[in-house]
């Protein structure tokens, strides 16, 4: 029977040691004298299991992991006694068929079904998993019918605003103009967060699909993706991806001989967070300092270079791909209220199992870091969970049973944002934190306006004054003072969030700042 | 020198007719001079047809853009929430102390650059670190240490053979 392994090469699973393990494989297969490919697959996500290496034995492909350099011999020796399929694979790290691990079972993969399943720079293996389905059906469909479509489905920014992606094409495709441009957002800064990476590094096409899909509907024969200098690893793959699909004919001129361009070019940021934030975005992509735009105008009236633009994050349009392909009726029958489809959880910081875990809206985030996560890293309690990365609140267990769902977290001031979760077990000091996220604005924000600017940097010192008890009861009405002025007069999420960790570490553990907790602050 | 300046030319003359160039040019110029230093300016300014100002700003505004090159080896420890949830705060001062400079400083032989970075993505194994191009997961003090002195090896291996 035929064998086939499988060695991920995502940025997780390299920094685990994928790379060593794929060159011990080849070397171990070399003496053997099996004559056996070694396929750099994607992730699937389970990063705790990371680096996971799957041999195919027929049909199955049967998981192990984690798997170290000393595995490699043992695992051939389990597989090979085994090649009639018929007995059971003894070996330790054997975790069974792979896509029937809890873990992945239990998930509702829409944009990450193909994740982790082939090389990911391979155009033939995307095709055959359904890959370019949706372009071929927006190729004979109006604009107005794929834009449509997109309202249908319910689907929202999923870069953390959560705006409705049908509304902000449809403004695009309204506004006259010769030229006009699709921009994805791949500045994925927010600490807890790895989707958009383990899309770009596992599945590019479905991105270039989607950004093209994107193209077709408002009239732009220009993309571009805006990718944090911090992903070396994606940017490798997305840059062959884009090169193949262009010699594939999916992207370029005339694609797939519709008589329609569509041209894509991967631009890389230079560290700035603030970057993420949409205009500031486009400055930087005009090669400008990212400094904050004011809107009005939108970018979608006046955009990248002044043109209606789409901005939109790399899971929106990841999930533009599957809608195509699926219906939009289909997407939409998943998730909860007005929070349509599926969300990407990323669960990450102290937790056991961490990982992709995409699931439809509803699920309470304790089901997630409980049933998925499986308690901390450290095998101590959680105390906090910092929910849609470093502008997000900190929630107390009280809060733990929320669903997953945009209006249910504004509701308790809280945000599911890019959908990244960290956890925090009980030896987190929680006016550190309260302090670094002050710090961190001080650090990254653009500078263009005062609360932001200025607030950030008095906000670190007000906490100091706080903690080491210097007129604490009145430190503490000027910090709210503070919080208050960065909210409603900061340009940006950046300033005018920043208060949203910072005021629930206040509220929720105020014992850390040496305030009793009888008292009321 | 006089080669760098003419080739730092051939690069403007390729990014200044493509829209948005200056972030790419500066992302070229940072790869062949190993940093974006002072004398660039000028002539970035007079290709791009942007006053000397406007080119400072841009350069001065990312954090990627160092004006001095660093050591041979760049290391940055991630110093966001998911990496601090696992003790990245510990991993920082170790690396502080075990390699005898602060955050953007070099070590006396030249090797080693020290730089904070904010998420590298990584964030179900944390804390990272990276070097050079590599990043590293589930990174302790001795994994740290091991980091470290593999760098070490490394170069006095290479600059063995070169000598």
């Amino acid at each position: 029977m035929s064998l086939q392994i499988f060695i991920p090469q995502d940025t997780t699973a390299l920094a685990l040691g994928a790379e060593k393990v794929s060159s011990a494989m080849a070397h171990a297969l070399e003496r053997r004298g099996l004559n056996t490919n070694i396929t750099r697959n994607g992730s699937r996500g389970m990063f705790w299991l990371e680096p996971l290496v799957e041999v195919q034995i027929g049909s199955a492909r049967q998981a192990f992991g984690p798997v170290n350099t000393s595995d490699v011999e043992s695992i051939l020796d389990a597989v090979q006694s085994n090649l009639d399929g018929t007995a059971k694979i003894d070996h330790p790290l054997h975790l069974g068929e792979v896509d029937q691990i809890d873990y992945l079972a239990t998930q509702q993969r829409l944009t990450f079904k193909r994740s982790g399943v082939a090389d990911p720079t391979c155009i033939t293996s995307y095709q055959r998993l359904e890959g370019f389905v949706g372009l071929t059906k927006a190729l004979s469909m109006t604009g107005q019918a794929i834009v449509d479509e997109l309202k249908n489905s319910g689907l929202r920014g999923r870069g953390g605003a959560a705006f409705p992606a049908g509304i902000k094409w449809q403004t695009v495709l309204d506004t006259a103009g010769e030229q006009k441009y699709i921009v994805c957002n791949a500045d994925e800064g927010d600490s807890g967060t790895f989707a958009d990476r383990l899309l770009m590094e596992s599945d590019p096409y479905q991105l270039i699909e989607g950004m093209t899909i994107a193209g077709l509907a408002v009239g732009a024969n220009q993309g571009y993706i805006y990718l944090r200098s911090e992903y070396p690893v994606a940017h490798k793959i997305l840059n062959i991806a884009i090169e193949r699909a262009t010699d594939a004919g999916f992207l370029g001129a005339n694609v797939c001989n519709s008589g329609r361009d569509f041209f894509l070019e991967v631009r890389l940021g230079a560290g700035a967070y603030i970057c993420g934030e949409e205009t500031s975005l486009l400055e930087s992509l005009e090669g400008k300092r990212g400094m904050v735009r004011t809107k009005p105008p939108l970018p979608a009236i006046e955009g990248l270079f002044g043109k209606p633009t789409v901005v939109n994050n790399v899971l929106t349009l990841g999930a533009v791909a599957s809608i195509l392909e699926q219906g939009s009726d289909t997407y939409k029958n998943f998730g909860m209220g007005r929070s349509r489809g599926t969300l990407a959880v990323q669960l990450a910081g102290n937790v056991k199992r961490g990982g992709l875990i995409e699931l439809a809206f509803g699920v309470t985030l304790r089901q997630v870091v409980e049933d998925f996560g499986c308690g901390t890293f450290s095998g101590r309690p959680i105390r906090a969970i910092q929910m849609g990365g470093p502008l997000g609140a900190f929630l107390p267990e009280s809060q733990w049973d929320t669903p997953l769902d945009y209006e249910a977290f504004a509701a308790i001031k809280a945000m599911i944002g890019h959908g990244g979760i960290v956890v925090f077990d009980d030896t987190v000091d929680m006016a550190a934190q309260a302090r670094f996220a002050m710090e961190f604005c001080v650090i990254e924000s653009c500078g263009k306006c005062t609360p932001c600017r200025i607030g950030s940097t008095r906000g670190v010192e007000v906490i100091d004054r706080i903690v080491a008890n210097e007129d604490r009861d009145n430190n503490l009405i000027l910090l709210h003072d503070l919080c208050d002025t960065m909210e409603l007069g900061s340009l940006c999420a950046m300033g005018g969030m920043t208060p949203f960790p910072v005021r629930s570490a206040l509220t929720y553990f105020k014992e850390d700042f040496g305030i009793s907790s009888s008292r009321d602050h | 020198m006089l080669e760098k300046d003419s080739n730092v030319d051939q690069l403007i003359d390729q990014f200044k007719t493509l829209p948005g160039g200056l972030l790419p040019l500066l992302h070229a110029v940072k790869q062949l001079l190993k940093c974006v230093p002072d004398s660039v300016v000028d002539p970035i300014a007079k290709g791009f047809n942007l006053s000397r100002a406007e080119v400072h700003g841009v350069i001065s505004f990312y954090h990627d853009f160092n004006t001095h090159p660093g050591g041979h080896h760049t290391v940055q420890i991630c110093r966001a929430e998911a990496c601090q949830s696992m003790g990245s705060r510990d991993i920082e001062s170790h690396a502080k102390q075990s390699l005898g400079i602060d955050y953007g400083e070099t070590t006396a032989d030249g090797l080693i650059t020290l730089e904070p970075v904010y998420c590298l993505g990584n964030c179900a194994c944390s804390p990272s670190v990276r070097i050079d191009d590599d990043i590293h997961a589930r990174v302790d003090q001795s994994r740290f240490d091991q980091l470290m002195t593999e760098l070490t090896t490394v170069n006095a291996n290479t600059s063995g053979v070169s000598s």
